[in-house]
């Protein structure tokens, strides 16, 4: 169980790190090869890249932690269950 | 194979947490400059998922040929990395589609197969779930034939012209921009080894599911 | 031994269904009732939207051809005559193989009257090729029946049985339903894309041969309990 959480606990502390980090990202050098159609259109019709990459990110956070905490969560519950059944034998073995 | 666990966890996490630096230092590409950043992720999560119906499609095979039953843990606890692999594949992959080809979804063939392939790990579970007593071989024919049908995701970019990059893009990148590759190459084994991490804990928790089911007869015995 | 055994679940099958018709009259039914309630999503101001025959067409084969499924097995489990057949000193394979056939007789016979229904009601040029439109419609079938036939008769002791068949069928069958309609709009192309039509034709067959051999494969242990 310790061993668990602990793999949990570094798994979700690195990767809280990771939006940070991310965030720092230097300025795009201007490209080069090919047509840039992007660099041309309008301000306005451009979309803000940034935040779907980040949300792209932040997503892959949320699934990976959220579905570790669910495997912790019903883990949990299975040993509550069998704390529960091995007290009912201990009492019933007591009792006869 | 215990104690390999938590030098594997702290690996997968170190692996992780670099990625996000890696990717940020990878070249541009010069099209669609920073949004294909999601793509190092994107193609990582599908290398992954090719693992786990690999995985889940062996153990299916062992279980219904053999009856044993360790092996259709595995394959359930590998249904479901597949089931949460895909969709985080899909979202990510929409969202990168968003701002490169202008829209949220399309439907092409890889995207379909994508999806198809989630829909049937979803029967996978919901059979698992809801079908009585013996789900476990239905499941498991279901593993199989997810399996069986995957392979045409892959393919089906090169088959059918789409507005997905055929697969010779990926082998010529690793001569055209080896920086880039690297950062491929490393996220794809970053996520594979996260998908054995959260398999092994996953399985974990099905064995003790299955101890308390014998420990239940037992009791009633 | 095996064509035998494969031949007489046919004709039972085939013996039991010629009796009623019951499963081939409602299933018909059901399929130009899918075909009416289409028509409300793909008709403009009294006209069939361009190209949507095609699609129309195999949706309704895949709806109506679910119930079929469910409604054969059925009347095995009902029976307990599934037991029987499974005690029967009979190779597995050539069981599920008689049946798949009932199954794509059956479906035959729907497409039979609802192909030449569909082309008329939504103005479709299905029969431009009809040797393509044969083709593809018979491996699309076999396609389809393979998968079907297998869960189905895997469903058939499961409890919600009726809702899983078409939880798990649809998105295996999806390759084949795919190949099905993308040759279908090729061959209603004003000069009819033929060279398409036969990849895609290529495809099914492809995807059928996987699929039955898989089916073969997994009935014996799937059917064992």
């Amino acid at each position: 169980m310790n061993m668990l959480r602990c793999a949990v606990m570094a798994l979700f502390c690195v990767l809280l790190a990771a939006p940070a980090i991310l965030a720092q990202t230097p300025q795009p050098p201007p490209a080069t090869e090919g047509f840039v159609p992007a660099n041309d259109l309008p301000a306005v019709e451009q979309l803000p890249a940034a935040p779907l990459v980040i949300g792209a990110y932040a997503c892959f956070l949320v699934i990976m932690v959220g579905y570790a905490w669910s495997i912790s969560r019903r883990l949990n519950t299975v040993e509550a269950e069998m704390r529960a059944l091995e007290q009912r034998q201990a009492r019933g073995s007591g009792q006869r | 194979m215990r104690k390999l666990f938590t030098p594997l966890a702290i690996l997968t996490a170190a692996m992780l947490g670099y990625a996000p630096i890696a990717i940020a230092n990878a070249p541009y590409e010069s099209t669609m400059l920073l949004v294909q950043k999601i793509f190092y992720f994107h193609l990582a999560t599908w290398m992954a998922l090719a693992t786990a119906v690999t995985v889940c499609a062996a153990g299916s095979v062992i279980y219904l040929f053999k009856g044993n039953e360790k092996a259709d843990r595995i394959a359930f606890a590998a249904a479901e990395l597949s089931v949460v692999y895909c969709t985080f594949g899909l979202i990510s992959g929409s969202l990168w589609g968003r701002k490169a080809w202008g829209v949220w979804w399309q439907w092409d063939a890889k995207l379909t197969m994508a999806f198809m392939l989630e829909m049937i790990f979803l029967g996978y579970l919901i059979v698992r779930k809801y079908a009585g007593p013996g789900a476990e071989k239905l499941a498991a024919a279901m593993g199989i034939f997810g399996a069986a049908t995957a392979p045409f995701i892959y393919k089906s970019a090169d088959w059918w012209r789409t507005v997905h990059p055929q697969t010779s893009v990926m082998k010529t990148l690793g001569e055209k921009a080896p920086p880039m590759w690297n950062v491929v190459w490393f996220c794809g084994v970053a996520f594979v080894l996260l998908f054995v991490v959260l398999l092994t804990l996953r399985v974990g928790l099905e064995d003790r599911r299955a101890e308390l089911d014998r420990l239940y007869l037992e009791a009633e015995a | 031994m095996f064509v035998r055994v494969a031949w007489l679940v046919l004709r039972k099958d085939f013996a039991i269904e010629a009796k009623t018709r019951e499963i081939l009259y409602t299933t018909l039914i059901f399929a130009v009732a899918c075909v009416l309630v289409f028509s409300f999503a793909f008709v403009r101001e009294g006209q069939p939207i361009e190209g949507a025959g095609g699609g129309i067409l195999w949706i309704a084969l895949l709806f109506s051809g679910n119930l079929a499924l469910g409604r054969t097995f059925e009347r095995e489990r009902y029976g307990e005559t599934i037991r029987a057949l499974l005690l029967a000193p009979a190779p597995r394979a050539a069981i599920y193989v008689g049946k798949l056939l009932g199954i794509v007789a059956l479906m035959s016979l729907a497409e039979l009257i609802l192909t030449p229904l569909v082309a008329l009601l939504f103005h479709a040029p299905l029969f431009a090729r009809p040797l393509h439109m044969i083709a593809l419609l018979v491996l699309g079938t076999v396609g389809f029946s393979s998968v079907g036939t297998l869960f189905a008769a895997m469903l058939m002791r499961a409890r919600t049985r009726d809702v899983l068949l078409p939880i798990l069928l649809y998105p295996v069958t999806v390759p084949v339903i795919i190949a099905g309609v993308m040759g279908t709009s090729a061959l209603m192309q004003t000069p009819a894309d033929e060279p398409m039509a036969m990849l895609w034709i290529s495809l099914m067959a492809f995807f059928d041969v996987v699929f039955v051999t898989l089916a073969l494969w997994m009935f014996e242990p799937l059917m064992t309990e």
